[in-house]
């Protein structure tokens, strides 16, 4: 692989194997989005990634539960708090970690960051950092494969602040009305940022809220990523099938804090711990091993494996080059607009010279 | 289109914020195959038949927003479309802008080439988080992977006494935004033919169309189509200053520069057409020319594109001056709803002739 092509094949998943049953690729999904943002909290102490960083620790069987249910040609819009479902998607750690290092190697070309992932060619639309500001983005996508006849879902994510905006209202309102093939996830961490649910919603049961609009809406375990896996496949052959919008609320929690600058004064210490012996990953490990179907020593291949992925990906980053300063302004309009081609004439006639 | 409004077009018989829908004959559905010879259209009919020969010539064009449909739009812009197209291709939404332009901003991403309305620009300020933080920033921060192929359609500006929510020229303020073009027809074969230029854009487009010029009638030329969305054009070559102005305003301002003609003063009109990126050759070359500039806009003064324009004057053209850049805009008043009032406000062609005069005194 060079710097100018860090994208793999999203069917690699390191420790995991054809052959191996599919709960065993669960685990390894999540244990690469745990350990990926482990060295990312790690590199950003260190100072190699800067900006906002927002982890998904704890998180993880959301996102490997509800991607477990979509094909590559499906569409994912997501949050912030989105280095696993890039992940999850098909992006390879490489293209993910040098966007969070700036680098020209990066997805966007280091002008996203950890906030703004994107890749067209495994249809991952971000990335994006207003609550609620994806929501429109995702039915308009599902929008385009309704009026072209593809048969394509577009799974939005987002958190349970999200609901207290109008762009959750309007769009689930829309997406509904017009039945397009959405599927809104709501990952229900408990707190927007510092704000408690209680504190922010009138209705605390988000799944009765969401089903005012008059569409199949229910709540799952948000840390059992196999219930995740199976409410999700539900949903998506429904949809598929011209069901209309679902609404999949999972209840997880958050185990670090927001952002590298949260010191969690909004909640108990006892909380957090509460909900660790909840842990996805230990559930799910702890499942497989009791049945027998991995044994410790699969599991230390496991881990192997993905910390040399992640080792690989902080090294393609760090060694990566930085994009040329001259290319700074790059990417406002595309390579065929006409205001790229007119630049050169307005700068002249700025000088008083003729072009 | 004629090249003056009658003072009655601008102060307007429409009283309401969502006008009645224009008379039947206005309604009917015209050809859409090209006609043979010139025609003469309103503004409204031209923008319409823009819309119509989009969505013939492009499968992928669709007509999405607030009454589009089943009333006509709410200045009767697409009266006849749904019959012709179907709800499918023409859309209503609910009263959710957000929503809507943010669909048309993934539906374009999707492959489609959609057209959103927004009945006013003070309406699009419920967008405005899906038009700057994702239409404008999403091929940027996607490190150019991504490109938004959408037109968004808008009503602005005042004089039909719809008071301070339904009447401001914020044209300007969108111009402060790199990663979209603004553009402004003022003229019939512009409201006909930027559009298919604007959906041909691979980028965001956003389109201001005045409330004032939907009567307003003119000519459309025999094989008028698609028109640049990069010049600025001279609406009336002029040797003695530069009137410099867009939309709304053209017409009146057109009708300055005659009454300036009858003092034997030689006025150019320039109509910016494309407000972002500004045309910095037309309006440069005509003031390098001229040696005098007056910018006439319906917008506030403060922070506005008159200062935009006014300034790239002063630093690329200063020497060239003979006489300090005047500007003639809306008082910084919400708008007004009492008639004199609102009149007061907004630019006046005695507004403007004065402000010539002051600049050929040198701005004594």
């Amino acid at each position: 692989m060079t710097a100018d092509t860090p994208t793999q094949a999203p069917a690699s998943t390191p420790g995991f194997r054809d052959g191996d049953p599919p709960e065993v690729r669960l685990l390894a999904q999540m244990l690469l989005v745990r350990r990926f943002e482990e060295r990312c909290v790690e590199l950003y102490s260190a100072g190699s990634i800067r900006g906002f960083l927002h982890v998904y620790v704890g998180e993880e069987a959301v996102a490997t539960g509800v991607m477990s249910a979509l094909e590559p040609d499906d569409a994912v819009v997501a949050t912030y708090r989105e280095h696993g479902h890039a992940l999850l998607k098909g992006m390879s750690a490489r293209a993910v970690m040098a966007e969070m290092y700036g680098k020209v190697t990066g997805c966007a070309r280091g002008r996203g960051g950890s906030m703004h992932l994107f890749e067209a060619a495994t249809r991952f639309y971000g990335g994006n950092a207003i609550v609620g500001g994806g929501l429109p983005l995702a039915i308009g996508l599902a929008l385009a494969d309704r009026l072209a006849g593809r048969d394509r879902v577009t799974a939005c994510f987002f958190g349970e602040g999200a609901m207290a905006e109008g762009e959750f209202h309007e769009s689930v309102n829309l997406a509904a009305l017009w039945r397009l093939p959405v599927l809104f996830v709501c990952e229900n961490n408990l707190y927007a940022m510092g704000t408690a649910l209680a504190r922010s919603e009138s209705e605390t049961n988000l799944a009765v809220k969401a089903a005012a609009y008059e569409l199949p809406a229910w709540s799952v375990d948000g840390m059992d990523v196999l219930a995740v896996a199976e409410a999700a496949d539900r949903a998506v052959q429904a949809i598929r099938a011209g069901g209309g919008p679902h609404f999949l609320e999972a209840r997880t929690f958050r185990f670090r804090a927001h952002s590298m600058f949260d010191p969690e004064r909004y909640r108990e210490k006892a909380e957090v711990e509460q909900w660790k012996q909840r842990d996805p990953i230990e559930l799910l490990r702890g499942r497989l091993v009791g049945q027998g179907t991995l044994a410790e020593a699969d599991l230390a291949v496991m881990e192997a494996e993905v910390a040399a992925v992640v080792d690989d990906a902080a090294a393609f980053a760090e060694e990566s080059p930085l994009e040329d300063l001259a290319d700074l302004e790059l990417y406002v309009h595309d390579p065929a607009s006409s205001v790229l081609r007119r630049a050169p004439l307005l700068a002249a006639a700025r000088e008083g010279v003729a072009p | 289109m004629s090249a003056r409004r009658s003072p009655t077009a601008r102060s307007g018989a429409r009283a309401t914020a969502v006008a009645p829908p224009p008379p039947p004959d206005d309604a009917a559905p015209t050809s859409p195959e090209p006609e043979a010879g010139p025609r003469t259209l309103t503004y409204r009919e031209a923008c319409r038949e823009g819309i119509r020969a989009a969505m013939l010539a492009d499968e992928r064009v669709f007509l999405m927003g607030e009454d589009v449909g089943m009333y006509g739009g709410c200045f009767g812009v697409s009266m006849g479309l749904l019959e012709q197209f179907g709800p499918e291709r023409i859309r209503d939404t609910p009263l959710s802008e957000s929503a809507f332009v943010g669909a048309g901003i993934g539906a374009a991403l999707g492959g489609m080439r959609p057209i959103v309305e927004i009945m006013t620009v003070n309406f699009s300020l419920l967008a405005l988080d899906q038009i700057m933080n994702t239409a404008a920033a999403l091929q940027h921060m996607s490190g150019g992977q991504f490109h938004v192929p959408l037109v968004i359609r808008m009503t602005t500006g005042a004089g039909r006494q719809l008071a301070a929510q339904h009447s401001h020229s914020l044209e300007g303020w969108y111009g402060h935004i790199p990663g979209i073009r603004i553009v402004a027809p003022a003229t019939i074969p512009d409201a006909y033919g930027m559009l298919a230029t604007a959906l041909a854009d691979p980028d965001p487009v956003l389109v201001f169309e005045h409330g004032g010029l939907y009567n307003a009638s003119g000519e459309l030329p025999a094989g008028a189509g698609a028109v640049d969305l990069d010049t600025a054009a001279v609406r009336r070559p002029g040797t003695d200053l530069t009137l410099i102005t867009y939309g709304g305003t053209l017409p009146m301002v057109l009708e300055a520069a005659e009454r300036l003609a009858a003092a034997g003063v030689d006025a150019e009109v320039l109509d910016l057409r494309t407000l972002r990126p500004l045309d910095d050759v037309a309006i440069l070359g005509s003031v390098r020319r001229t040696h005098r500039a007056v910018v006439v806009d319906e917008g506030w003064r403060t922070g506005s594109l008159s200062a935009e324009v006014a300034a790239r004057i002063t630093e690329h053209a200063f020497y060239d001056l003979d006489a300090p850049v005047a500007r003639v805009c809306s008082a910084e008043v919400p708008m007004p709803y009492a008639r004199h009032l609102e009149l007061a406000a907004l630019p006046t062609l005695e507004g403007v002739v004065a402000a010539a005069e002051r600049v050929l005194r040198g701005g004594a």
